[in-house]
């Protein structure tokens, strides 16, 4: 059995431990905004927040879960100012890349809240976008880094909000 | 595989238009005219279900506006762009708006998205099936307000006359309409006048994003239905001609949650030696995948390599007896026999994926006689008949369920990956989802076949230019999934598939060209050739008008001014209403533009230069002009090239949804960029050598260019723009590094080792 926090719900799986964290995500949890693509942690359809760091959920085994703290596009609660600005931006085109795009994204405005261009580039150049639409992401991103000041800040949706649901299939 | 015995017509046949009221709410659709229900009222064949739309629309007594799209939703944001041309023209509310995408049943007619037609083939009905609901919302407010029909406008979902206003809503709520428009009487209507447009060629978000933004939208990979269980396939060595000899699962029957196998029997005979794989998870498919062993029987190409295939299309390209005329102007032969100079080059491109993101897919549930396909699929009225023939019913006990697809690209126009779920789900007699792991996928891809172009340019003594050759070799996908497809040769001797040589019909006034198209047999034989993002063009162009700039240099004229010169629009160039008006002048328009923008003939640093390059969209009945030129840096050292810039200029006529018009063209041009300079494979023992990213390259973040992309501003019918953006990428990045280093390129993609070697 293992034990670990999936956007701030506890959650338990006694799936096969080498068991992609992906798989668990989808089928068990259901939530299906992390998407599967090239299965070897190269294109960031996956990526997922592992205690705040971007992760392939597609190559992570459950084995080295237990404690941790994951967070998917669901776990953003449609609230995270990059989302705002995907539209705005009207960057995905058939968008299956993008939950990992925005959660490669944000971890990086999580720790350097004002990237410069080369930094956004390196840090997003392994999320691949099939429809190409990386101007458009760059824009998206350098508008919210623009905005945000100098201040670093880690960006945690449960803080303004009140849920205190802390039931086992609670996200579902 | 499957063949379509007789063409079917893809353009929309004679069609009435009914508005009627059903239910509490208002419903506009067409319905074919020649039917035994065409006496019925409209609101009676509404109630009844019989209308038979590329698009039907709904107002309910909220006002709320639905329009049903059929046209699948890849990333093109097709649904609001096909809104927006209704509402505009209805004189809706745009906010109370929604699309939904439908799922297939006959009555709904022809279903594909391809071929960029989607707006240009919808744009003038769906403007007058709107502006036929306009009518009849203003006659039924007229009665209600009690005033003239002529004083009426509508504006914002209300009809307003004068200082009086009644809304959709409240004319929904109160009347009882019925009405039928002849498909005469429809086409009176003309689309509105462009000034006074609100929605079409306006600013707007794409309905499609916002879900795409929070990880709901909904794809055919998400499907989920109750009971199912997970498969996954083993792909046999060759396409065609595999058996399965004998299966050992020895070693996943210890594993947990292994259901078994199945060996799959089509009678499609599209899969052929197919072993799908169990499981109640589907890593647990994964894993029992790997642990079992399957001994073949594989067919004849199991040695086939992207050699044997270039050399075989080598061959076919210098034997002047091979292939069909797609184009014979004035006289070739004659031409060569007296020419004072000739040059002559051949062009290759190598193997391609899709490699749209989303792993191919579907989900199949049979369900009180029905096979139910939950999928995303571009041309579901090409392989519904191929599913139904698989599991052993007819056409119209099977529905496919559309979803949002993870790509398209062309690889959606197959559906073939519906069959292994089909049959998995109907061996075991219970739900299937089945998935193709990224390897599978890349294996059962329908690729971009291999290419061979050869090009011979004749002059007489005066140096003019009297003529161009050209043949061109390659994997037909028409061929085999769509032979209904293929139109005549000009000279009728044989079929040829125009999809994979369009391109080569250009708009430059020669005296003397012909063309001729040679399927590769050998390709044929060894893969399913597919319909690729800008399609024959996508491959065609890097030929034409790579060989322009040689015959351009060859001659010593500017290659801008030397296009120029040859666009001079006149006889079968000279274009015609609707689509293609003002013809080659257009494409002369685009380039004068380019040259001006992009700064041609400016002195640049050492090792930089610029290319240009023309193209014509899709087909010549479906012109999108366009003008690119690349700016790139070589590095002569090493060969690497960087693209500093892409420009381009665009006519698609009138731009109806201009963000995502934009979009598309960012998309195409990059895709332009990533097939010219980071992708390409090798068919190795008959099958795709690079299956996934560590060897497979597309373009990243960090390789994107400075983009410029401009529309010109007309209001001419709209073409296609999902795919022509990217067609003339490729050729002016060759022409780019031939003015920056003089070395031609004529090999896609383009290598560090041969830009190198060329030096």
């Amino acid at each position: 059995m293992i034990t670990f926090t999936l956007n701030g719900n506890k959650m338990s799986t006694d799936a096969p431990k080498d068991t992609p964290l992906l798989w668990i995500i989808r089928d068990e949890f259901g939530l299906k905004g992390t998407k599967f693509g090239c299965g070897i942690a190269m294109c960031g359809a996956c990526t997922v927040h592992f205690n705040g760091s971007p992760v392939r959920s597609c190559s992570l085994p459950i084995s080295a879960l237990d404690g941790s703290e994951i967070r998917t596009i669901e776990g953003l609660e449609n609230k995270h100012p990059l989302q705002k600005a995907w539209v705005e931006h009207q960057v995905p085109q058939c968008g299956y890349c993008q939950s990992g795009q925005i959660m490669q994204a944000s971890a990086l405005l999580a720790t350097n809240a004002n990237p410069s261009e080369a930094e956004i580039v390196e840090h997003m150049n392994g999320n691949l976008c099939r429809c190409m639409s990386y101007k458009r992401i760059k824009e998206a991103i350098k508008q919210v880094s623009s905005a945000s000041a100098s201040v670093v800040e880690i960006f945690d949706p449960k803080r303004e909000s009140i849920l205190e649901d802390n039931n086992e299939q609670g996200v579902v | 595989m499957t063949r379509l015995n007789k063409t079917e017509k893809i353009e929309q046949s004679r069609r009435n238009f009914l508005i009627g009221t059903v239910g509490t709410g208002l419903v506009m659709a067409f319905a074919p005219a020649m039917t035994a229900f065409s006496s019925e009222s409209a609101a009676s064949a509404l109630n009844k279900k019989l209308f038979n739309p590329s698009v039907w629309f709904e107002i309910d007594q909220s006002g709320s506006i639905l329009i049903n799209v059929s046209r699948a939703e890849m990333g093109q944001h097709v649904g609001t762009a096909l809104a927006r041309i209704v509402a505009d023209e209805l004189g809706a509310d745009w906010n109370k708006v929604t699309i939904k995408h439908v799922d297939t049943d006959p009555k709904w007619g022809y279903m594909v998205t391809g071929g960029s037609w989607s707006v240009w083939q919808s744009y003038l009905p769906m403007s007058q099936a709107g502006a036929a609901g306009r009518t009849v919302l203003i006659e039924a407010a007229a009665k209600l307000l009690n005033v003239q029909t002529s004083d009426c406008k509508t504006h914002n979902s209300h009809v307003v006359c004068g200082d009086k206003s009644i809304s959709f809503a409240d004319i929904i709520s109160q009347g009882n309409i019925d009405r039928t428009f002849s498909a005469e009487e429809l086409a009176k209507f003309t689309p509105k006048d462009p000034k006074t447009r609100k929605l079409v060629s306006k600013p707007s978000n794409a309905l499609d994003i916002p879900a795409k933004t929070t990880g709901t939208a909904k794809y055919g990979i998400d499907v989920e239905i109750p009971g199912m269980v997970y498969a996954r396939p083993l792909i046999p060595p060759t396409r065609y001609g595999s058996k399965v000899l004998k299966v050992n699962d020895s070693q996943a029957i210890k594993m947990k949650g292994y259901l078994g196998y199945e060996i799959l029997q089509d009678p499609s005979n599209i899969l052929q030696g197919w072993v799908s794989v169990l499981a109640d998870t589907y890593y647990g498919a994964i894993k029992a995948a790997q642990a079992i062993k399957v001994e073949y029987q594989a067919g004849e190409t199991a040695n086939v390599s992207e050699q044997d295939l270039i050399n075989e299309g080598e061959k076919l390209v210098a034997d002047k007896s091979s292939g069909g005329r797609f184009v014979d102007h004035g006289d070739i032969d004659k031409t060569a026999a007296e020419a004072k100079k000739s040059i002559d080059s051949t062009y290759r491109t190598a193997s391609v994926l899709h490699f749209a993101l989303e792993p191919v897919n579907a989900a199949v549930e049979f369900k009180d006689g029905i096979c139910h396909v939950h999928t995303g699929n571009q041309w579901q009225s090409l392989f519904l008949p191929v599913v139904a023939k698989s599991v052993g019913l007819t056409d119209d006990k099977v529905i496919i369920h559309q979803y949002y697809l993870g790509g398209g690209f062309g690889r959606r126009l197959a559906g073939d990956y519906m069959l292994p779920a089909a049959l998995t789900a109907k061996a075991i007699g219970k739900p299937v989802k089945l998935v193709f792991t990224r390897e599978n996928d890349s294996r059962f891809d329908c690729i971009r076949s291999p290419s061979v172009q050869h090009f011979a340019a004749y002059w007489d003594g005066d140096n003019a230019l009297q003529g161009i050759e050209h043949a061109a070799a390659a994997g037909w996908p028409t061929l085999t999934m769509a032979p209904g497809f293929m139109p005549d040769s000009v000279d009728k001797k044989t079929k040829v598939d125009a999809f994979s040589i369009s391109g080569a019909d250009h708009w430059y006034s020669l005296n003397n060209h012909r063309v001729r198209a040679i399927n590769n047999t050998l390709a044929q034989k060894t893969f399913v050739p597919g319909w690729l993002r800008a399609v024959g063009p996508g491959w065609i162009a890097w030929g034409v008008e790579s060989f322009m700039d040689e015959v351009a240099h060859a001659q010593n004229t500017d290659p801008v001014d030397f296009r120029m010169n040859l666009l001079d629009a006149k006889g079968k160039n000279a274009g015609s209403a609707p689509v293609a008006v003002g013809g080659a002048k257009r494409l002369a328009h685009v380039l004068q533009e380019i040259k001006m923008k992009s700064g041609w003939g400016k002195t640049l640093p050492k090792n930089e230069g610029l290319g240009i390059a023309i193209a014509a969209g899709q087909e010549r009945n479906m012109p999108t002009w366009s003008a690119c030129v690349a700016h790139v840096k070589v590095d002569p050292k090493t060969g690497d090239v960087k693209v500093l810039k892409l420009t381009s200029v665009m006519d698609c006529g009138t731009v109806v949804h201009p963000d995502g018009a934009l979009a598309q063209t960012e998309g195409a041009m990059l895709w332009g960029l990533s097939l010219a300079l980071h992708e390409g494979t090798a068919i190795k023992d008959g099958q795709v050598a690079d299956t996934n990213l560590n060897s497979y390259t597309p373009l990243r973040m960090a390789d994107i260019p400075e983009l410029d992309i401009s529309f010109v501003e007309n209001t001419e019918a709209p073409t296609g723009l999902g795919e022509p953006g990217l067609i003339a990428v490729a050729p002016a990045i060759g022409n780019a590094i031939f003015n920056a280093v003089g070395a031609r390129l004529r090999d896609l993609p383009i290598t560090p080792k041969a830009v190198k070697a060329l030096i």
